[in-house]
């Protein structure tokens, strides 16, 4: 029973993280039908400039604040020269794009900083707390409370702010919005913006936990794909469910069954929900109309 | 003998009955029209005939076989073959590609002989190229013959479209408004085009909103409205039909009839 | 057509540009590790010269081709050394099995489009990646195995110029395959479904079974290749199925220019032989590839050689 709640634990934090990668994928892809590979890479950068702002003196809170806006600055970046520029790509081509900026970024991040693994200290004390024979760590909740925080802020940010009503009008029809006024330009760019500082906010997070390096991009990103596919693409609510589900089921894989193949609990998700559940838990089919 | 039979035929998308309990025949040899208003289903009978879309009821019946719910491919090979309201061209490969990608089904599939090059896939290129020639000048498009399809003017790809069709071969082919977008001028020629076709033993189908051509050259007309059946017979007959005028101008277009018939 | 433009297009132009260059090399190339270089551009070649099929022709993406690759070195490494099977029989194996894989995987996966296609196959690779890397009993695990020399006929193959010959013999084969399938009703076919898949199943042409086809004749292309670099590096690791070795693979195909046979022989050339060279850039080299695949699928969008084609004409008065 221990072993259960110690994997349901690791399991819920993990997912979490992946939530939060998912949502991040949910806002680009409803602005821009742009699926970000370089989505993985905003988590890398988040933990990453965090350590070595602090190794250069800057007060950790400040130091991650910092980590999140930079991170922002790369997303807009990302948009504003690679997206923006192959506009009427095919969608075959804005994968590889995003995936060379994907590996562009990773390869940047190996010079800048370097191929270690690199921890913060955590927020709040390394003292597990004993539940039911299962240790929870302080950060784990700190976590849990920064992506659900995350989940409240976001959601009064779309429903009650204009940029946020914005990014929602351009994601249902893009052309409408044009017509009244809406400057997809300035949406596009928030939309990145945003899924970098959360994609940022989730490394810091988890740092403590798991470490970072330069390389945990990639499958930060497949993983939160699985968890956005899972939950139905598009769908925000969806995207947080499929990370929790995800997150459980890759702790429970590698806790009954094998550890070595963790990472291949996210694989075997999106293979399944692609051919037996392709609209996801959550989300809504479409037809293609001639 | 009808070589198309449609049988209470039902589809409906999220709550709208695009097609509702249709039912009706086409016979093989000569020119058939479906039309009505915009939104009576007239494409979405097209793509449930060709196997895009599958009925939620009703039997769609070719040649005294079941085709509801076959893929395709499928019923191109049995003599099947359409255009579409949005001309969808092969714009990376030249005019003559076009049609010879029609020509499909009539060549060798045999993957390891293409791969080989044997002298019969090398014979077999030279017979595909040179029917699709044929075709292209048969409608007109011989100049365009191995220039990119992507760089020919909108009434020239429809034109390619039904050569690519008729490269299949069909017993039958569906043109989805072929004149849609056309002048004056072209939509003559895409008349005189369709005539030719249908003298070549081609039963042809047509869908239009074209009035003067539909009633020109249609030996029998089928109207839909909302989905369903309104109304179906010659051209003489449906245009007469109180039903299909009230449909098309509305109940004060019929008054007006009455009015000015006295 | 200017002699120069010519050459670079018809399928019969560019094989004899290719044997020329195939055959003069030997005598240009000053030492060993040049001839290293070119054995190694030619069997990344023969990958992207089956993986531009699928990507460049048929319009399909796949993220996890080195997988195949690997599976063929590892069939080439483990058979001989673990099984006791006859070097050349293992490559056989290999080549078949991975054909057959790719067509029990290629069914369900290549019913998926655009970003779906992509992640699958970017699981699939992950997947074999992770089977290679993990099964130590068999594989050697991430630290790699020895791979046994390749025999025929109890003639042992080494040597540099030995191996010059058989990958550019394999090179060209291949090439020649690939250009005969386009030139065929298969490759339109792939180049119909490329631009309309709706209209192409009209025209009678079952879209999964020739992207299938175009699926496993690329399988079948990145073992083979895999296998001789097994036999000629004598010693394989896990990462020769991994991501980055996928990404580059498409980068190549992507620079070469998809839907150009020998553009992609050239943006392997390029994208295999400049690194070697640039070794003091090497700690650059992923943030190169990331940017040159950038630069290229926005600026460049129809590859190196193509656009070099098209400037080529626009010469002409």
């Amino acid at each position: 029973m221990s072993e259960f709640l110690q994997f349901s634990f690791s399991g819920i934090t993990v997912g979490a993280v992946y939530a939060m990668v998912a949502l991040g994928f949910t806002i680009i892809y409803n602005a821009s039908d742009v699926i970000n590979f370089a989505q993985g890479e905003f988590v890398m950068l988040g933990g990453m400039c965090t350590v070595f702002l602090a190794a250069a003196g800057i007060p950790m809170p400040l130091a991650a604040l910092l980590a999140v806006i930079i991170t922002a600055g790369v997303g807009a970046a990302l948009n504003k020269l690679a997206i923006e520029q192959a506009r009427d790509a095919s969608v075959v081509n804005l994968i590889i794009i995003t995936i060379g900026v994907s590996v562009f970024l990773r390869g940047i991040a190996q010079v800048i900083f370097d191929k270690q693994l690199h921890r913060l200290p955590a927020f709040s004390g390394e003292q597990p707390i004993m539940i039911g024979g299962a240790a929870l760590l302080p950060q784990s909740l700190w976590v849990l409370g920064g992506a659900g925080l995350l989940v409240v802020t976001l959601y009064h940010f779309f429903r009650r702010t204009l940029i946020g009503k914005a990014i929602l009008a351009v994601a249902q029809n893009r052309l409408a919005a044009r017509l009244v006024g809406i400057n997809i330009g300035m949406v596009m760019l928030s939309s990145f913006a945003l899924s970098a500082a959360i994609g940022a906010l989730a490394g810091i997070l988890i740092t403590p936990i798991t470490l970072t390096s330069y390389d945990v991009g990639t499958m930060l990103a497949l993983k939160g794909f699985a968890a956005a596919m899972l939950g139905g693409m598009g769908n925000p609510v969806g995207a947080v469910v499929g990370g929790l589900l995800l997150g459980i089921a890759e702790a429970m894989g590698a806790g009954y069954i094998s550890s070595d193949y963790k990472d291949a609990v996210a694989f075997l998700i999106i293979l399944a929900v692609l051919f037996f559940l392709p609209q996801g838990l959550l989300g809504a089919r479409h037809r293609e109309r001639v | 003998m009808s070589l198309l039979r449609v049988e209470e035929l039902s589809i409906e998308f999220g709550g709208v009955h695009a097609v509702e309990d249709l039912s009706f025949e086409i016979e093989a040899g000569a020119i058939h029209s479906i039309i009505g208003p915009n939104g009576a289903g007239k494409t979405t009978l097209f793509n449930l005939i060709t196997g895009l879309y599958r009925a939620s009821r009703g039997r769609i019946l070719f040649e005294d076989r079941e085709i509801g719910g076959q893929p395709p491919h499928l019923l191109a090979r049995r003599g099947l073959s359409r255009t579409f309201q949005n001309p969808q061209i092969f714009f990376r490969m030249t005019a003559a590609e076009n049609v010879m990608v029609g020509r499909h089904l009539h060549e060798s599939q045999n993957v390891l002989a293409h791969l080989l090059r044997l002298p019969a896939v090398v014979r077999q290129n030279r017979e595909t190229r040179l029917k699709a020639h044929e075709l292209l000048d048969f409608v007109g498009l011989a100049d365009y013959a191995d220039r990119p399809a992507g760089a020919m003017p909108y009434g020239a790809l429809k034109r390619l479209e039904v050569a690519r069709a008729l490269a299949v071969a069909p017993k039958m082919l569906l043109l989805d408004e072929p004149a849609a977008g056309c002048n004056p001028v072209e939509t003559q020629e895409i008349d005189r085009l369709i005539q030719q076709i249908a003298r070549t033993g081609v039963t042809v189908v047509l869908v239009e909103h074209d009035m003067h051509l539909v009633m020109n050259i249609s030996s029998r007309i089928l109207v839909l409205d909302s989905g369903r059946k309104l109304a179906e017979g010659t051209a003489g007959e449906v245009r007469a039909n109180p039903a299909v005028i009230a449909a098309y101008l509305g109940a004060q277009g019929q008054r007006e009839r009455v009015h000015a018939q006295g | 057509m200017s002699f120069v433009a010519g050459l670079l297009q018809p399928r019969t132009g560019g094989l004899v540009v290719l044997a020329a260059v195939i055959v003069a090399l030997p005598f240009l190339l000053p030492n060993r590790y040049y001839f290293d270089v070119v054995i190694l551009v030619g069997i990344n070649a023969l990958v992207v010269v089956g993986l531009n099929l699928l990507i460049g022709y048929a319009g399909q993406i796949s993220l996890g081709h080195a997988g195949f690759f690997g599976l063929g070195a590892y069939a080439s490494a483990v058979l001989p050394m673990r099984f006791d099977v006859p070097p050349l029989a293992a490559l056989v194996i290999g080549t078949v099995g991975v054909g057959l894989l790719a067509f029990v995987i290629g069914r369900p996966i290549l019913r998926l489009k655009g970003h779906y296609l992509a992640v699958a196959t970017l699981g699939m690779g992950l997947l074999i990646f992770m089977l290679l890397n993990n099964e130590r009993g068999l594989t050697g695990g991430p630290d790699g195995m020895a791979v046994q020399r390749m025999t025929i006929l109890g003639y042992k193959l080494r040597g540099v110029l030995t191996w010059y010959w058989i990958v550019a013999g394999a090179l060209f084969a291949g090439t020649w395959l690939a250009l005969n399938l386009i030139d065929s009703p298969t490759g339109r076919a792939l180049r119909a479904l490329h631009d309309s898949e709706i209209a192409a199943q009209v025209n009678g042409i079952d879209v999964v079974r020739y992207k299938l086809t175009a699926f496993v004749v690329s399988a079948v292309f990145a073992s083979l290749a895999g296998s001789l670099n097994a036999h000629y590096s004598g010693f394989m690791t896990p990462n020769a199925a991994g991501f980055l070795h996928s990404i580059e693979l498409v980068t190549m195909v992507v620079l070469g220019g998809m839907g150009s046979t020998f553009g992609g022989i050239v943006g392997a050339a390029v994208l295999t032989a400049l690194p070697q060279f640039l070794t003091v850039f090497q700690q650059y080299e992923h943030a190169a590839l990331g940017l040159i695949i950038v630069v290229c699928m926005i600026f460049m969008r129809d590859g190196l050689l193509p656009t070099l084609q098209q400037s080529l004409r626009w010469r002409r008065p």
